[in-house]
């Protein structure tokens, strides 16, 4: 699958707070709302300026903190197709993928704010248009590339009525 | 080649031997999901027409982290999760009894257990030696409704810890030291065990604290074995038939090996926006940070222990002019104990705040939100920016006696200068063995007329039960001398 958007950039440890904070609490019932919100607390404007299919890339430990599934939720509805990072915290990482929004581990530093992205799930490659360098990202466990395939954990859970991770 | 505990622990959970770096499909024990993560679950589960639970005994919804709810749409939230208990049986721990971490281990889980919550301080069960940790809402969803979930069995990095505590610190400044050595994801995907002569000494209180924050280095888990002081505990909570030894085997493979020290360190600080951006209290003092909220409380400490080292340093102290202090029992069974011993009263005439259990400042939803360029000094377990409920608030996390310190200086201190009424770790003055009838001769001696003994006595009795026995000691030395 291709993937082509512009480049958000963040720095290390973006943390669910800056992605869904806990002010916003009231507002995890209603997502489209929280949305309006996504990142809110790292870049004031990024609700308004992402566009559909850009992709958001952080540095290192990007999605640390809460278990709240919220946080990649509201990324997805945003319409970010993926998120970058240097490395990612753990739940952060899982519950992406869970909600259908893929994770691509790469060095990030080779990556400007507003670059134009291609990125090749299937091949595992990043080409960077805008400055013409190419990088590759770290493969997902194929458990996680079966739940992401079909669309995310509940999608998964419906289609085979149990985890079929083999 | 020999275990780790959390390969002996998943094993028994997936039905066969297992091995860092496998995913297994692992049988859940106990499940939990909070106010702020349950609601999406029960929405999945209704997506997936399958609004049930495998376990309902050992299924827990907490109304904890806006409890008592503070806007309409979470108190609409909570009607979901009581209609979700009442219509699955699943068990439902509503407003002010507490927060989850804490009363999961205290009502729930056990040695050997497959804990899974919706909430990234899951991995407090660690201290009990359960497999602990937290996952999103949807994970947790099917992991309650299926009674299994997914793992990947993570690598361990040992954590050996040696020496005998120092005066004044405790495990909170050691899980904040580890966390500022190793970097907030210098664990990551891993489980931390912890060991060595020092934990093999800690009470269990302190054992959560460590717990609980493992994932502060980004950890999967955080295990201590389970030993006499886990039976104790157990026993104390009226499950002692659910304990048994769990240990690694002595030639367990472990990625890393960590070695602390703790006659070594000294009281730690978390400075803003990471909880990795340690400073002794050394440096803490020298930087004159004005504290305007100080805060104890949450997962991490709000235990009887925690609320005793507390109340013994404010003692006839008073909270300094323009710091206000709020403080939270972790849940229902810790405020009676609180209230029996005096606690509650020692922090609320000191000139603080008491809150009903629950998470209360911490996730920043009420009770608490600081204003721009607040600082904080804080129990909690994360300092992140906008945590508090204000981007532009300053979190400080420190131990509950460096937080009681800090309030009655007002500016972030060193509790150190209490060393005259704190004592070494371990021997927090338990006030239910004070000798209640000896102390209250003695005051009789001194102050009550014969006629009136009767009554002084038994009004004595009560006010010197909540006596810290150096207090006593001291007492009983000057009426000594008198004589």
């Amino acid at each position: 699958m291709l993937l082509r958007g512009k480049s958000h950039k963040f720095g290390d440890d973006i943390s669910t707070d800056h992605i869904a904070p806990g002010r916003l609490f009231h507002l995890r019932s209603n997502l489209p709302e929280l949305a309006k919100h996504v990142l809110e607390d790292a870049d004031p404007e990024f609700a308004k300026k992402v566009q559909p299919n850009d992709f958001v890339v952080g540095g290192k430990n990007f999605g640390l903190g809460s278990s709240r599934e919220h946080a990649p939720t509201i990324i997805k509805l945003s319409g970010v197709s993926a998120v970058l990072a240097k490395s990612f915290a753990r739940i952060f990482f899982r519950n992406a993928i869970n909600v259908g929004l893929p994770v691509l581990i790469c060095d990030t530093d080779k990556i400007n704010a507003g670059d134009e992205l291609e990125i090749d799930l299937s091949m595992g490659t990043i080409k960077n248009l805008t400055t013409g360098t190419k990088l590759t990202f770290s493969p997902l466990p194929d458990a996680m590339i079966r739940i992401l395939n079909d669309g995310g954990l509940v999608a998964h859970i419906e289609k085979h009525g149990d985890f079929k991770l083999n | 080649m020999g275990k780790t505990l959390v390969e002996k622990i998943i094993a028994e959970h997936a039905g066969k031997e297992v091995s860092a770096g496998e995913i297994v499909i692992a049988n859940v024990t106990v499940a939990l999901v909070q106010d702020g993560t349950g609601p999406l679950a029960i929405k999945q589960l209704q997506k997936l027409n399958l609004e049930k639970v495998a376990h309902p005994e050992r299924t827990v919804l907490f109304l904890d982290h806006s409890a008592p709810a503070s806007r309409k749409e979470l108190a609409n939230d909570h009607m979901a999760l009581r209609a979700f208990a009442a219509k699955t049986g699943a068990q439902l721990s509503d407003v002010g009894n507490g927060i989850c971490h804490t009363v999961i281990n205290e009502d729930y889980v056990n040695p050997g257990d497959l804990l899974i919550g919706a909430d990234s301080h899951t991995c407090t069960g660690g201290a009990l030696c359960a497999f602990s940790t937290g996952m999103g809402s949807t994970d947790v969803a099917i992991g309650m409704a299926l009674g299994k979930t997914w793992l990947r069995v993570p690598e361990t990095y040992k954590v050996n810890v040696t020496g005998k505590f120092p005066v004044g610190v405790y495990p909170k400044d050691l899980i904040l030291h580890l966390i500022g050595m190793i970097g907030a994801d210098g664990a990551t995907y891993k489980s931390l065990e912890f060991g060595g002569p020092a934990i093999d000494n800690m009470a269990m209180e302190g054992r959560f604290t460590l717990a609980n924050m493992a994932v502060e280095a980004g950890a999967k888990a955080g295990l201590i074995a389970s030993d006499k002081i886990t039976k104790a505990y157990l026993k104390k909570m009226g499950r002692v038939n659910k304990w048994r030894e769990i240990k690694p085997d002595f030639d367990a493979e472990y990625e890393r090996i960590i070695d602390i020290d703790v006659s070594t360190l000294k009281p730690i600080i978390s400075y803003p926006h990471t909880v990795d951006n340690m400073r002794d209290i050394d440096q803490s003092v020298k930087d004159h940070i004005k504290v305007n909220q100080a805060f104890l409380g949450t997962c991490t400490n709000s235990r009887l222990s925690d609320w005793a080292i507390f109340s013994t340093i404010i003692k006839g102290k008073k909270l300094a002019p323009g710091v206000r202090l709020i403080a939270v029992p972790g849940s229902k069974k810790i405020e009676a104990e609180l209230l029996k011993y005096g606690y509650l009263q020692a922090v609320m005439a000191f000139g603080g705040l008491i809150l009903p259990p629950g998470c209360g400042p911490c996730v920043g939803v009420h009770g608490g939100i600081l204003g721009d360029g607040e600082n904080v000094i804080a129990t909690q377990n994360r300092n992140f920016q906008g945590r508090m409920g204000n981007p532009a608030g300053n979190i400080y996390l420190a131990s509950p006696a460096t937080v009681a310190a800090s309030a009655i200086a007002g500016y972030i201190a060193d509790p150190r200068e209490y060393t005259r009424v704190l004592r070494p770790l371990g021997t927090v003055p338990d006030p239910s063995k004070l000798p209640k009838k000896e102390v209250a001769k003695k005051a009789v001696r001194k102050r009550a007329p014969k006629t009136i003994r009767r009554r002084v006595v038994k009004k004595a009795a009560k006010a010197r039960a909540f006596r810290p026995a150096k207090k006593v000691k001291a007492a009983k030395k000057r009426a000594s001398r008198k004589r």
